[in-house]
Formats: structure tokens, C-alpha cells, sequence
């Protein structure tokens, strides 16, 4: 077909006409989220740079100080102290939440009466109300009235300090966080349902017993969702903040002085807002550099099914 | 299986039983494939039930609180059924220190508004993700995702600023107006959701002389119910739960919400009329909607995880 033919021009200008109606439908459409977009997340961002360069307060005048905040940060005992709390938190938070979602999520793959009902119950906790939630452990763990200790007392154990135990307190936040590892083992339940059950026919065929089919096939086609539960999972410890607030505001002697909380601290209780701000973008290249980590390891043990094809 | 194959046992049918001699060789009972199972699924039940306990004991425990006289509170040995059985407990802290009537309008004001302005612009904006075609729509899309892997403390002290500027701390529209503007988890739920649909329903309503609007609310829109119903449930259970937003943005207790509240009347316990047992009832009541809307809707939960792997 010569390419000068008037129908096809006809037809060339019509789809061109209707593609350029196209993208400005579609730019209408997604209109509310990029002005969003740029309202609430691309312009602090940009002043979030600008903030952290200053020194205020609200009410006095902004003072430029340069990379004082960053300094200043750095020279602050409680910074490293948060930093080292939210590490300890996060290492076990994250760790023991893979190793009792995947567990569990083995168990409750099998195909027997009444698995809705545990799915449920293991469900259940994650969609609470956080700072509920905390409230309730926060008096659970209360060494005088709480029931943590009253079961010590009844298996004749002697009673613990708990959330006012500065060692305690941590593990006591860690507990509390392991509650909620319905979602995880949800998305690890539907990973584990989404491999073809074709594998295992002709693994069982092969004669291949519990483990070696764990190690080669569950394993293996599990492991990009291990590994998108682990960014996530990094992510949001980094960010705990509404449990450490309830269960102990940080306490004691600033044993669970969270990364996040002590953030807040500086922002809404010292109005040192310039200091937040910076304290955020450190924050920021910290999970940045995690979430790098764990994508750089990814080669070595996540396994996509399409390098094979 | 040939008469030879049995060998030795094919012999050994022919033969009288003797006394002491076992005439079945073969896996004794337990270790049949049938008893094995059975054996390996009792455990799984045992394994499994005591998880469960273990996870709702602290379920029991809050409502066993609420339900308790102060005195019975910490009590050793504990009473697992209170007594007196405190039903008052609900009513009176309700009211005891804070009016959570007050605080309960509050909460509904800020989660329909919230959810309605969520719902409306996520499903306008992933019907342009998802079924329009664009210049950089993908590098659009790929922005989107990565906001959803933005720490939002990196925003937190800017917005606060940018809202303080404008006068809207101590309002309720720090909370509700930035959910007009769409949410990256929701739209991107919506837009995996619209992208199973049929393209060729969109050009037979096109034929029909359907314009970008009309597809949207009258042929996809009834498709993308399951899709629509997760994200306004999860939508609702944010807002409900929100404690951050609302603790940076609202100091007025007048305008606090439930959340905010029940926190606040636990440091109220030193005074010798509230004890924890209100506190608990409270805290009690704050989560029956949200459990409400679990058991109704979970399959609406479970969908969205999976349809996105992610939760909110």
C-alpha cells in the first residue's frame, strides 16, 4: 500500500487525532494523584532539603547553618543510641517475623478442614488498630497487674521487670511486633499456593522425600517473595514508631528510644524542626542503603523462573 | 503381583499359624500411609491450636480486663471469667474522663470523608494507569510505585511546616484533603484489578458510543466491585486506626479522635475514678468495628494482598 493513499492518511489522522485525545484523557484521569504527587511528596521533598540546612522553630526566623544540623547530629548521644535501638529492633523484628510467618505459612498450606479458621486467627491481629494494640501489651507487660507475670507466678518463675526493665523493654516491643505477622504469612500462603503443583508430582516421582522437595522446589519459588517480604519488612521496622510511643514513649533510660521516635521528639517536642528534617534524610539513605543491600545479595539466592527460559 | 513375588509370605498363607508366629509382615498398623497421615495431621491440629491460643490470649486478656472490677485487675490467681462480671465498665468509661461520643463523631467524620476522596481518585487514577494509553504513562507509573517505598518521615516535617503555613494544624484537613489526591497502594490495587478486565469491553462500549467516563462508571466500574470494596475497607481501617496524623495534627481535645483518646485516658489514670478497666472497655469498643469489618469482609483483605502483595 502506497503510504501518499488518502484513506490512509484519513485513517492516520484519525488515530493520531484520537491518540492525542487519548493522552489528554489520560493525563486528566491521573491528574488528581500528580498534583498530589507534587503537593504532597516531590515539593516537601525539595523544602525538606531546604529545611534541613536551617535552624527553626516556626515562630523565630529561619537561620541557614549549612551542614550544622548534620553535624550536630551526629554529635548527639541520643541519635546513635535510637540508631542502635532501631537496628536491634528491626535485626529481630524482621528475622524471627520470616522465620514464624514461614513456618506457619508451611503448616497452613496443607489442605485439611478448618485451615479458614487459623488463617483468621493469624490474620486477625495484624489488621488492629496499632495504638490499641500497644495499649493492651503495654498492660500485659505491666509488672504489677500484667498477665505476662502472672504466668511466671503461675509456672513459679519469678516475676520480670518487663517494659520497665531496660533490658526487657526491647524484647518485650519485638513481642509485640512478632503478633503481627499475619499479612507476611498471607502473602507467603498465597506464594506457597501459586506454585505449580506439577513440580511436586514429578519431584514425589523421583522419589524425592520432605526436604530435598523443600530445599529444591518450595524453596527456590518462594524465594522472590522472601525476598520482596524482607525489603518491606526492613522498610517498615526502620519505621516503627506508634508501638514504642504507647507501649513505653522510649523508655526506660531510653531503651526503646526508636529512630522514628526520637524524630518526633526533636520535631513536635523541641520544635528543632530544621534538626528533623536533616534527622529524616539520614533516615532516608539508611533504608535506602539496606534496601540496596538486600537487592545486591539478590542474585545469590533469589530465584526467577524466567532465567532458566 | 505374581504368585512367586510374595515369596516367602505366599509360602507362608499355606501354613497353619503357629502360636506366636505373626502372620502379617507387613508395616505394622502405625506405619501405614493412613495412620501416618492421620498421626501427621493430629499434629498439625495440636501445632496449630496452640498457636492459635497463644494468639488470642491477649485478645481474652483485654476483654477480661474490661470486664473486671479494679481490684480483680493483676489478681493472682486470675479469674478467667471475671466476678462480678463490670458490663458497666463500657458505659461508664466511656464517659468517665473524656466524652468519646464526641470523639467517635470525630472519627466517622474524618473516615467517610477520608475513605470517599480516597475511593473516588484512586479509581480515576487507575483507570488512567490501566486502561489509557499515554506518553510516559509507565515512567508516571514507576513514580508512583517508588512513593510507595518513600519513607514518609522524609515528608512529615515539610508538610507539617507547608500545613502550619497555611493554617490547617489543629484542623481536620491535614487528615482529609491530601486522600482527594490519591493513594499509590490503592491506585496500584485498582490498576492490577482493572488490568485483568477484557480490553475489548472498553472498545465494544466505545462502538456504542461510550466516551473514557462512560466505560469507566458504567461498564467497569460494576466488574471492579471486589477490587473497590478492598480498598475502601482498607481505606476505612487506616483512617479508623490512624494514630500518627491525628496526634501531630489535632492538639485541640475537642477535635481528637477515638484513637487518640483511649491513649490519652490511660495517662488520665491517676485520678481515683478511672481505673484500667474502663480504659480496656474503651479500647475494647475502638476495635469491635474494625474486627466487625474484618469477619465481614476478610475475603476482600486476602484479595487485596494477594492481588499486590503488599498491605497498606
Amino acid at each position: 500500500m502506497a503510504p501518499s493513499s488518502p484513506a490512509f492518511v484519513h485513517a492516520g489522522r484519525l488515530s493520531w487525532q484520537r491518540a492525542r485525545i487519548e493522552a489528554f484523557a489520560g493525563y486528566l484521569f491521573i491528574s488528581p494523584w500528580l498534583i498530589g504527587f507534587f503537593a504532597w511528596t516531590a515539593i516537601p521533598m525539595l523544602y525538606s532539603i531546604v529545611l534541613s540546612v536551617q535552624e527553626t522553630d516556626l515562630l523565630t526566623p529561619a537561620k541557614f547553618v549549612g551542614l550544622g544540623n548534620y553535624a550536630a547530629l551526629t554529635a548527639d548521644r541520643l541519635f546513635w543510641k535510637s540508631l542502635g535501638n532501631t537496628a536491634y529492633f528491626s535485626f529481630f523484628s524482621v528475622f524471627l517475623g520470616l522465620l514464624g510467618s514461614l513456618t506457619l505459612a508451611f503448616l497452613m498450606n496443607a489442605r485439611i478442614p478448618g485451615i479458614k479458621l487459623y488463617r483468621t486467627i493469624y490474620y486477625l491481629p495484624a489488621i488492629l488498630p496499632a495504638a490499641p494494640v500497644a495499649l493492651l501489651w503495654r498492660m500485659i507487660f505491666n509488672p504489677e497487674q500484667g498477665i505476662a507475670n502472672i504466668i511466671l507466678k503461675s509456672l513459679h518463675l519469678p516475676p520480670q521487670g518487663w517494659i520497665y526493665s531496660e533490658k526487657l523493654a526491647m524484647p518485650c516491643l519485638i513481642v509485640m511486633s512478632l503478633w503481627g505477622i499475619g499479612s507476611s504469612l498471607m502473602i507467603y500462603l498465597a506464594g506457597l499456593q501459586g506454585i505449580p503443583k506439577e513440580l511436586y508430582e514429578a519431584a514425589q516421582i523421583d522419589g524425592a522425600g520432605w526436604w530435598p522437595r523443600v530445599r529444591s522446589i518450595t524453596l527456590p519459588m518462594l524465594s522472590p517473595t522472601i525476598f520482596f517480604n524482607l525489603i518491606m519488612g526492613i522498610i517498615g521496622s526502620f519505621q516503627v514508631f506508634t508501638a514504642s510511643f504507647v507501649l513505653t514513649n522510649g523508655g526506660p533510660n531510653f531503651a526503646t528510644l526508636t529512630y522514628v521516635l526520637y524524630l518526633y521528639n526533636n520535631a513536635f517536642r523541641y520544635f528543632k524542626f530544621g534538626f528533623a528534617a536533616a534527622s529524616a534524610w539520614v533516615l532516608f539513605f539508611i533504608i535506602l542503603a539496606l534496601t540496596a543491600a538486600v537487592f545486591r545479595s539478590s542474585p545469590a539466592w533469589v530465584y526467577y523462573e524466567s532465567e532458566l527460559r | 503381583m505374581t504368585r512367586s513375588d510374595r515369596g516367602i509370605s505366599g509360602l507362608a498363607s499355606n501354613l497353619p499359624a503357629l502360636p506366636g508366629y505373626r502372620h502379617n509382615t507387613g508395616p505394622k498398623w502405625w506405619q501405614t500411609r493412613r495412620a501416618r497421615n492421620i498421626a501427621g495431621r493430629a499434629l498439625l491440629y495440636l501445632v496449630l491450636t496452640i498457636g492459635s491460643v497463644v494468639f488470642i490470649l491477649p485478645f481474652f486478656y483485654m476483654v477480661n480486663m474490661a470486664l473486671s472490677t479494679p481490684g480483680a485487675i493483676g489478681k493472682y490467681p486470675m479469674d478467667w471469667i471475671p466476678k462480678p462480671l463490670m458490663l458497666s465498665n463500657f458505659v461508664k468509661g466511656w464517659v468517665a474522663y473524656y466524652n468519646f461520643t464526641k470523639f467517635l463523631r470525630n472519627t466517622i467524620y474524618i473516615t467517610t470523608l477520608g475513605t470517599l476522596g480516597t475511593l473516588a481518585s484512586c479509581v480515576l487514577v487507575a483507570y488512567g494507569f490501566g486502561r489509557l494509553r499515554f506518553p510516559g504513562r509507565d515512567v508516571w507509573f514507576i513514580v508512583l510505585l517508588s512513593t510507595m517505598m518513600l519513607p514518609s518521615q522524609v515528608t512529615l516535617v515539610p508538610k507539617y511546616v507547608i500545613f502550619a503555613r497555611l493554617h490547617w494544624v489543629n484542623t481536620y484537613k491535614p487528615l482529609i484533603v491530601p486522600a482527594f489526591f490519591g493513594s499509590a497502594f490503592y491506585i496500584f490495587l485498582l490498576r492490577q484489578f482493572f488490568m485483568t478486565l477484557p480490553r475489548d469491553l472498553d472498545d465494544a462500549a466505545r462502538i456504542d458510543g461510550c466516551g473514557y467516563v462512560g466505560i469507566l462508571t458504567r461498564i467497569l466500574l460494576p466488574l471492579c466491585k471486589p477490587a473497590a470494596v478492598a480498598v475502601v475497607v482498607f481505606s476505612f481501617v487506616d483512617l479508623w486506626s490512624d494514630f500518627f496524623g491525628p496526634l501531630i495534627y489535632l492538639n485541640d481535645p475537642e477535635k481528637w479522635t477515638l484513637v487518640l483518646g483511649v491513649t490519652s485516658l490511660v495517662t488520665a489514670i491517676s485520678h481515683s475514678f478511672i481505673h484500667m478497666g474502663y480504659v480496656m472497655a474503651v479500647n475494647t469498643l475502638i476495635v469491635i468495628p474494625v474486627l466487625v469489618i474484618y469477619f465481614w469482609a476478610q475475603s476482600y483483605f486476602i484479595e487485596g494482598i494477594t492481588l499486590t502483595g503488599v498491605r497498606g
